[in-house]
């Protein structure tokens, strides 16, 4: 318990402080509310908004888990498959960076002319951008299996499918998961840009419509919100990783 | 047993007309300086690689790949950090018929042989440990635990004890003498320590720098069980000395690499294999 509080007091401390500065600085400088609201008006935004602002957080929340859920699979199968034959890694790697540096805020247009406006741009949009990630890791898990560590099965007879589920697996494990956090948001952050691009619901849809009619406190409101979720969305990760992974961290708090 | 082997390894000549043999329940060590082929020999001997030309013998069979009845030890024990030690030592059990069909079934038979051979090696009541949680000599004691698990017929040991201080690694020639006189498994172990390989071998072999060739044979009659007192006496210094004499060939590299007076820890470690 006293643990836990020394843990979570200096994270807790230095949030409260920022909004604290914020508040008086707004105070102080006299800056408008139209340019950048206080934390206190955001928040008053925030309650007068509450319902409108859960409503297009939970569309954005389902787009962006449903496309890392399916960066997630595809991520993590590629992966493996990469990370498996030197032949899938030599053929596929360099289409999987050219792909990766284009910026995923210049693919939303053409996803909106493919399927309209709406749900499935975000969705895809959420899985182009965390896809890549995973893809990454899982294949370097499997391919810095220590080659020692392959002779040892390989002498005794194993076969290559062996070795893949008895090393290679659970080998790559620590790196899929160390993915998933990061990978998770930035899927959100996917989600959003296409919200803020092409569609009628979600939180990135609703920072653009209040800003368009100035209403820059709910804008504010919307921002802490997503900011909020995406912690949350690591924060249950990063348990998700330390719960099943716990091994590759040896008992340290070392955070991947 | 036997082993007679002959391999040229694609462009460079790893181990060139290398003959020898081992008989059932011997104890023969290799030795030599870096880059000489040993660890070449011992994956032509696993089965891990294939000779070029020649034959590799092994149980009465001429070796076509990977032996179900071999064990293996590198210098780095690389256990698997995910696998508490009982489970480490299980593994090659998991990839071994028949064990990998009786495994699931026969489990408490199969882990109180993994405890037997446990404390066998001083690590009882290890079993629930992880990797991290042990020291380097307890990490090689498990994983010489794996090698064994299965009862191979042959141990290929590759500078088991080279990465550990020297008396973890006295103390461990003792643990792996004690095994073998009590299982008597046909043992190749390579190692640039000499008095290792005298303390431990029946028989220690001499290889020259590449391509490898065997240039000294040394039988070692020295009664067992050896104690470390044992490699104090003039019986084995004379011992020590005859096979020093025939390491690195030529005078240069005698002098490049014989370091101090005991000249096998000033060796440069080999790295796996040319």
């Amino acid at each position: 318990m006293t643990r836990q509080l020394r843990e979570w007091t200096p994270p807790a401390l230095v949030i409260l402080g920022a909004f604290a500065l914020w508040e008086v600085g707004v105070e102080l400088l006299g800056v408008e509310p139209f340019v950048l609201p206080g934390p206190r008006a955001v928040w008053a935004a925030y309650r007068a908004w509450e319902g409108a602002i859960w409503f297009n957080a939970a569309q954005t929340l389902y787009t962006t888990l449903v496309g890392f859920g399916l960066a997630l699979v595809g991520g993590m199968l590629l992966g493996l498959a990469i990370g498996y034959s030197a032949l899938v890694y030599r053929a596929l790697y360099p289409l999987l960076v050219g792909f990766n540096s284009v910026p995923k805020a210049a693919i939303v247009p053409v996803l909106v002319i493919w399927f309209g406006i709406g749900t499935v741009p975000a969705i895809l949009t959420a899985f182009l951008i965390s896809f890549f990630p995973i893809v990454v890791n899982v294949a370097t898990g499997l391919a810095t299996l220590e080659p020692e560590l392959q002779d040892v099965l390989r002498s005794l007879g194993a076969s290559k499918r062996e070795i893949f589920l008895k090393i290679g697996l659970p080998r790559s494990l620590p790196y899929f998961f160390a993915s998933l956090k990061v990978a998770v948001t930035l899927a959100f952050v996917g989600a959003i840009i296409a919200e803020t691009v092409a569609a009628n619901r979600g939180i990135g849809y609703l920072m653009i419509a209040a800003s368009a009619r100035f209403e820059v406190p709910l804008v504010f409101a919307g921002l802490v919100v997503v900011a909020a979720m995406g912690v949350a969305l690591f924060v249950v990760f990063a348990l998700v990783e330390r719960r099943l992974t716990g091994w590759a961290y040896r008992g340290q708090s070392v955070a991947g | 047993m036997r082993a007679a082997y002959t391999h040229d390894h694609q462009a460079v000549l790893a181990v060139e007309d290398v003959s020898l043999t081992a008989p059932r329940g011997a104890f023969v060590a290799v030795t030599g300086p870096s880059g000489c082929g040993k660890t070449t020999l011992l994956k032509l001997l696993a089965g891990l690689l294939r000779p070029t030309r020649g034959e590799v013998w092994v149980a009465g069979r001429p070796v076509r790949g990977p032996q179900q009845h071999v064990g293996m030890a590198f210098q780095n024990p690389i256990l698997l950090p995910w696998r508490r030690t009982l489970d480490n030592v299980l593994l090659p059990l998991e990839i071994v018929p028949p064990h990998k069909h009786r495994l699931r079934t026969h489990r408490r038979e199969y882990v109180a042989r993994a405890q037997a051979l446990l404390r066998a090696v001083g690590m009882d009541g290890f079993g629930d440990r992880h990797p991290w949680q042990l020291s380097g000599g307890q990490q090689q004691r498990v994983n010489l635990c794996r090698a064994l698990i299965h009862d191979p017929l042959l141990l290929l040991l590759d500078e088991p004890f080279g990465a550990l201080d020297a008396f973890t690694r006295e103390e461990l020639w003792q643990v792996l003498q004690g095994v073998w006189l009590e299982r008597r498994f046909t043992v190749v172990l390579v190692t640039h320590d000499l008095r290792e390989a005298i303390f431990l071998a029946d028989t220690v072999y001499v290889m020259s720098p590449r391509p490898g060739r065997l240039v000294y044979t040394a039988p070692v009659p020295l009664p067992r069980p050896r104690t470390l007192e044992d490699t104090f006496t003039p019986a084995f210094t004379e011992l020590y000395h005859a096979v020093r004499r025939h390491i690195g060939g030529g005078g240069e590299a005698a002098t490049g690499s014989g370091g101090g007076g005991f000249g096998a820890h000033g060796f440069p470690r080999e790295g796996t294999g040319p």
